[in-house]
C-alpha cells in the first residue's frame, strides 16, 4: 500500500519536473521560461521529497522517522526558497533590461 | 514566555536534525537553543500578546491548504501550456503593475510568494506598495491580484 503511494508520488514528481524541463526548452524567452522552471520546481521537488519521506518512514522505527522528518524539512525549505529564487532572478533580469518577449512585436 | 516557547521549538528542531541523544550533543543543543532563544525570540514571536499571535497562527494555518491547492492548479496550468502543440498562440506574456492595500512586510511577502505560486504569474518586484508582476497571458493578468490579497489581509492584518 505504502509502496504504491510512494511510487505514485515520486513518479508524479519526476513527471512534473520533466514537464518543467520541456517548458524551459520550448518557451520563447527568459521570463516565460522562469514560469515553467519556478512552478514545476516547487511542486515536483516536494512530491519527490514527500514520497521519499513516506518510503523511508514506513518501518516506523525511531531513527527512520527522524530521517523522514529531515526530508520533510527539506520539502519546506524548497517551498520557501524556490519562489524567492524566482523573484531574485526575475528582478535581476528586469534591472539588467532583458526585454520580455511579447506577441505584438511578432505581428506584421 | 516567548523565550520559553522559542527555546522549546528550537530544541525540537535540534533533536530532529541532530538525531544524537548522548549527553554531549544534548548539552550542546541546550546551550545553543538557550542563546538563540535569549537573543532572537522577538523574531519568532513578533510583538503583541500570546492570544493575538496564536490567532494569527491559526489563520495562517488555514491559509496554507488553499495555497497548496493553488500551487497544484498553477502546475497543471503551466504543464498544459508547455505541452500544448500551438504553445506560442496561447501565450501572451506581459508585465503588469498594481498597488496593494497590504501594509505589513510579512503580508506583502506572502502575497508575492502566493502570486508566484498561482497559475501564470510571477512577482518581479515590490517597491513600497507597488507590485510588478509578469503574467503568461492576458486573462491571468487581468485576474491579478484577485481574491488572494483579501484572504491574506484577513489572515495577517485584521485587528491591528
Amino acid at each position: 500500500m505504502i509502496n504504491v503511494l510512494t511510487t505514485v508520488l515520486i513518479s508524479t514528481g519526476i513527471l512534473v519536473l520533466a514537464c518543467g524541463v520541456i517548458g524551459i526548452l520550448r518557451l520563447p524567452d527568459f521570463y516565460t521560461r522562469m514560469h515553467a522552471a519556478g512552478k514545476t520546481d516547487s511542486l515536483g521537488a516536494v512530491l519527490v521529497a514527500v514520497g521519499f519521506a513516506l518510503y523511508n518512514g514506513q518501518s516506523l522505527a525511531f531513527a527512520d522517522l527522524l530521517v523522514s522528518a529531515k526530508i520533510l524539512f527539506i520539502a519546506v525549505f524548497i517551498f520557501v526558497a524556490s519562489p524567492t529564487a524566482t523573484h531574485a532572478i526575475m528582478q535581476t533580469a528586469i534591472a539588467l533590461g532583458v526585454e520580455p518577449w511579447s506577441k505584438k512585436e511578432e505581428e506584421p | 514566555m516567548a523565550k520559553i516557547a522559542t527555546f522549546l521549538i528550537m530544541a525540537v528542531v535540534w533533536v530532529v536534525l541532530s538525531g544524537m541523544f548522548d549527553a554531549f550533543h544534548l548539552t550542546l543543543g541546550i546551550i545553543c537553543c538557550g542563546l538563540v532563544a535569549h537573543f532572537s525570540h522577538g523574531l519568532l514571536f513578533w510583538g503583541g500578546d500570546a492570544k493575538s499571535w496564536s490567532r494569527g497562527l491559526v489563520r495562517w494555518a488555514l491559509y496554507v491548504p488553499s495555497l497548496l491547492w493553488e500551487i497544484v492548479l498553477a502546475n497543471i496550468h503551466v504543464i498544459r501550456v508547455v505541452l500544448h502543440p500551438r504553445m506560442l498562440e496561447i501565450i501572451d506574456p506581459q508585465l503588469i503593475r498594481f498597488r496593494t492595500v497590504l501594509e505589513r512586510p510579512i503580508s506583502k511577502v506572502t502575497l508575492a510568494q502566493s502570486i508566484t505560486l498561482t497559475p501564470g504569474t510571477i512577482t518581479v518586484d515590490i517597491r513600497g506598495d507597488e507590485f510588478t508582476v509578469h503574467a503568461l497571458d492576458r486573462i491571468v493578468a487581468e485576474g491579478c491580484p484577485g481574491a488572494m490579497e483579501e484572504r491574506i489581509r484577513k489572515a495577517l492584518e485584521e485587528e491591528r
